[in-house]
């Protein structure tokens, strides 16, 4: 029982890591309309900015001041970026409709990929938090809780706050939300809506980049991190609805958990298989404990809404 | 252009086809040369299919190798069979069965995957081709696990009994007739497929699928129905591949090769037929040429592929299409000399950009002790300053012959703006 309470905090601290990085996302799609295939890529190149902030910083600070310091540097390199991306490269591309914009985001995911091995070689590098953030926070029974998983859920609830804050409660979340959904009427009354664009495709790179920050310092910063991280951000977005910061919030904690459980889990579908007299092979199938079921547990979460709900658990475009 | 000189021209352009294909192994005889062939004739007719989706429907897929790839396992788990089994089906056929799986499996997924185009069905085709890959992790009984399966191609009977009986699919050659005859057969049936209604409705859910579904069509089925023919000739390519290699991996169904398929038909153009043909043979002739050359190559692909993206919208197919257009009209030369500095500055800015990667990369995964960097026949210290710097020069005057061109297109309008 304690064993499930310390999977349950960790399911939730894994999926709240998920929302740092579907929010951004999501606030691209809904403005904009790209989906970003870099999106990922900003979170490895984010771990890899911290990384390397915090290395070019300890010489000066202590270990724990730098990584501190690197925490909020990091993100906001990964946001310029990502503004330059949009200003030299996508406003180009806004014309030619969502494939060509969708299409370069791609190319961009691959050049990343291949730069951040250019630049930090193709294993691992040492990115860690510091020492004390690996002590248990508390102990239920033997199942420890460490510190970072906290940092974690406290960095997500901080930012899904400011989001929240900064787009409703802000003047310049008010021109945010007209250029969305009226962009020729905030022109004409005078807002830089392709400047908005901008600054929101910087936002989002930035929360991306913060959740590398966090997550790759929880987690190891490699090259393969975008590939490996990518696709679950996808169907959390798609699972939650395309396009809707709520949806993505439920379903991010949603995949955190299933994935957390599934893979600390040793249940499966054996008694009910035996009790149903199904055949040898079936019977073989159905012993396979959840745990090595937990890769696509996911993927087929999202095929399962695709065909109950299409447009996701709080989609309400229908594209 | 009348009909009938359409038809004639068509004719002619298969004739040309056909020839090519059969007489290349005449100058290209090695086994590497004709195993290259052979992956690009699979390769071609893959972009084919995926334009299917692409080019004609408005699909954007980012899952298309997986249906390639169970092809292949088709083709592979045939062969196992009959390896030693009391099995037996003629190999000339292997392609097709590696097709019926491709199909099968997107009958059985493409219903709920296409129910919505565009944006959505892309970021679906991804995690569908996700879903696959981490599946075929999970059964190594059927998918080989890390090392994928192997199988003997010569396993089956050669051909029709009694026909050609010398014949079987040993020797490279074999392979590379068999690949070419099959993928000019499907690439004759796309083309056909293109003059039939359902394309037609196809090229309609592109352009406007609330209309379609106004006028009494369901888009949904129409998509579900393209992905179902698509996914047929992407599983004869997927055959095709595993044929030659004998082998079928989880990786031939992964992200990478969805990518690489993508990449072909973006960079060979999808609004013609040959672009994505063209694309294949261009990015496979380049992957393998690259990869041999330097280790940045991947850099190299997706740099092209976002330079195309930005640059090229018809893609090499549509920019070649123009070119002649310009130059039937006689304005080639003027065409080119109004952008002669944007020529020179990308010319001057990629030739810099290249030796910094080859630099860089010779500083970071230098082999062989001290990292020496050949670059076109240089051979260059990648720590010493004076390449660096020469580096920096070409990349600053592409840059200024760049902004340049941007200052002259403006002082002078082109042509076209002149009629606009």
């Amino acid at each position: 029982m304690d064993g499930l309470i310390v999977s349950l905090l960790n399911g939730l601290s894994y999926g709240l890591l998920l929302f740092m990085l579907s929010s951004g996302l999501t606030l691209i799609f809904s403005m904009m309309g790209i989906i970003n295939f870099a999106h990922a890529s900003f979170y490895m190149l984010g771990a890899y900015a911290a990384h390397a902030v915090a290395g070019a910083l300890s010489p000066a600070l202590t270990a724990g001041a730098a990584f501190w310091v690197a925490l909020f540097i990091a993100p906001v390199l990964v946001g310029l970026a990502g503004a330059v991306v949009e200003r030299f490269a996508l406003r180009r591309l806004r014309g030619r409709g969502h494939v060509a914009e969708l299409l370069f985001t791609f190319a961009l995911a691959m050049i990343i990929a291949e730069l951040v091995q250019l630049a930090w070689g193709r294993s691992a590098v040492p990115y860690r938090m510091p020492a004390a953030w690996g002590e248990p926070l508390f102990s239920l029974d033997g199942h420890a809780f460490p510190m970072h998983r906290l940092v974690v859920a406290l960095a997500a609830g901080l930012m899904l706050a400011g989001l929240w804050w900064g787009l409703t409660r802000t003047r310049t979340g008010l021109i945010v939300r007209a250029a969305l959904s009226h962009p020729a009427m905030a022109q004409a009354l005078g807002h830089d809506v392709p400047r908005v664009f901008m600054l929101v495709f910087g936002a989002g790179c930035l929360l991306a980049g913060m959740a590398g920050a966090i997550g790759g310092s929880v987690f190891v910063t490699e090259p393969g991190m975008a590939q490996a991280l990518g696709p679950i951000v996808f169907v959390v977005t798609v699972v939650g609805g395309l396009g809707s910061l709520a949806g993505a919030f439920w379903a991010s904690l949603l995949i955190g958990l299933l994935q957390t459980l599934a893979v600390g889990s040793a249940w499966s579908l054996a008694a009910p298989a035996s009790w149903l007299g199904a055949s040898d092979a079936a019977r073989a199938l159905a012993a396979w404990p959840l745990s090595r079921v937990a890769p696509v547990l996911p993927y087929l979460l999202m095929v399962a809404v695709l065909v109950w709900r299409p447009r996701g658990l709080m989609g309400v475009r229908e594209t | 252009m009348s009909p009938r000189a359409d038809g004639r021209r068509f004719l002619a352009c298969v004739a040309l086809g056909l020839a090519v294909l059969a007489l290349a192994p005449l100058s290209f005889d090695s086994g590497f040369q004709l195993g290259l062939m052979s992956q690009m004739c699979a390769m071609a007719l893959f972009a084919l299919s995926y334009n299917l989706l692409l080019g004609q429907t408005g699909m954007l897929s980012f899952g298309h190798a997986v249906y390639a790839g169970l092809g292949g396992y088709a083709v592979i788990h045939l062969l196992r069979g009959m390896d030693g089994g009391p099995f037996v089906f003629p190999s000339v056929l292997l392609p097709v069965a590696g097709g019926v799986a491709g199909a099968a499996f997107a009958a059985l997924i493409g219903y709920p995957t296409t129910r919505r185009g565009g944006t959505s069905f892309a970021m679906i085709s991804l995690a569908v081709g996700e879903l696959i890959h981490a599946a075929a992790g999970m059964l190594p009984e059927w998918f080989g696990g890390e090392g994928g399966l192997a199988a003997d191609r010569t396993a089956g009977p050669a051909f029709v009994a009694g026909l050609w009986p010398g014949w079987s699919l040993g020797p490279d050659l074999h392979v590379y007739y068999l690949t070419a005859a099959w993928t000019a057969a499907c690439a004759l049936a796309i083309h056909a497929l293109g003059r039939t209604p359902l394309l037609k409705l196809a090229n309609a859910v592109r352009d406007n699928p609330q209309r379609v579904a106004f006028i009494g069509y369901d888009p949904h089925r129409v998509r579900y129905l393209m992905l179902t023919l698509s996914a047929f000739f992407a599983g004869v390519a997927g055959g095709l591949m595993a044929l030659n290699l004998e082998i079928a991996s989880a990786d031939s169904m992964g992200a990478l090769r969805s990518g690489a398929v993508l990449l072909a038909v973006v960079v060979g153009g999808s609004g013609l037929f040959l672009g994505p043909v063209a694309g294949a043979v261009v990015v496979t002739f380049f992957s393998v040429e690259l990869s041999r050359h330097t280790g940045a190559w991947q850099l190299y692909l997706g740099l092209a592929f976002a330079a195309v993206v930005l640059a090229l919208p018809g893609g090499l197919a549509g920019g070649i299409r123009d070119a002649a257009r310009r130059g039937a009209r006689g304005e080639l030369a003027h065409w080119l000399r109004a952008r002669k500095w944007t020529i020179a500055g990308a010319l001057s800015g990629m030739s810099g950009l290249s030796l910094a990667i080859e630099l860089a990369y010779g500083r970071v995964h230098g082999t062989g002790g001290q990292g020496v960097v050949s670059w076109f026949g240089l051979v260059l210290d990648p720590s010493a300053p004076l390449p660096w710097s020469v580096a920096g020069v070409l990349s600053v005057l592409g840059a200024a012959g760049l902004f340049l061109g941007r200052v002259q297109s403006r002082l002078v309008p082109s042509p076209e703006q002149c009629d606009g």
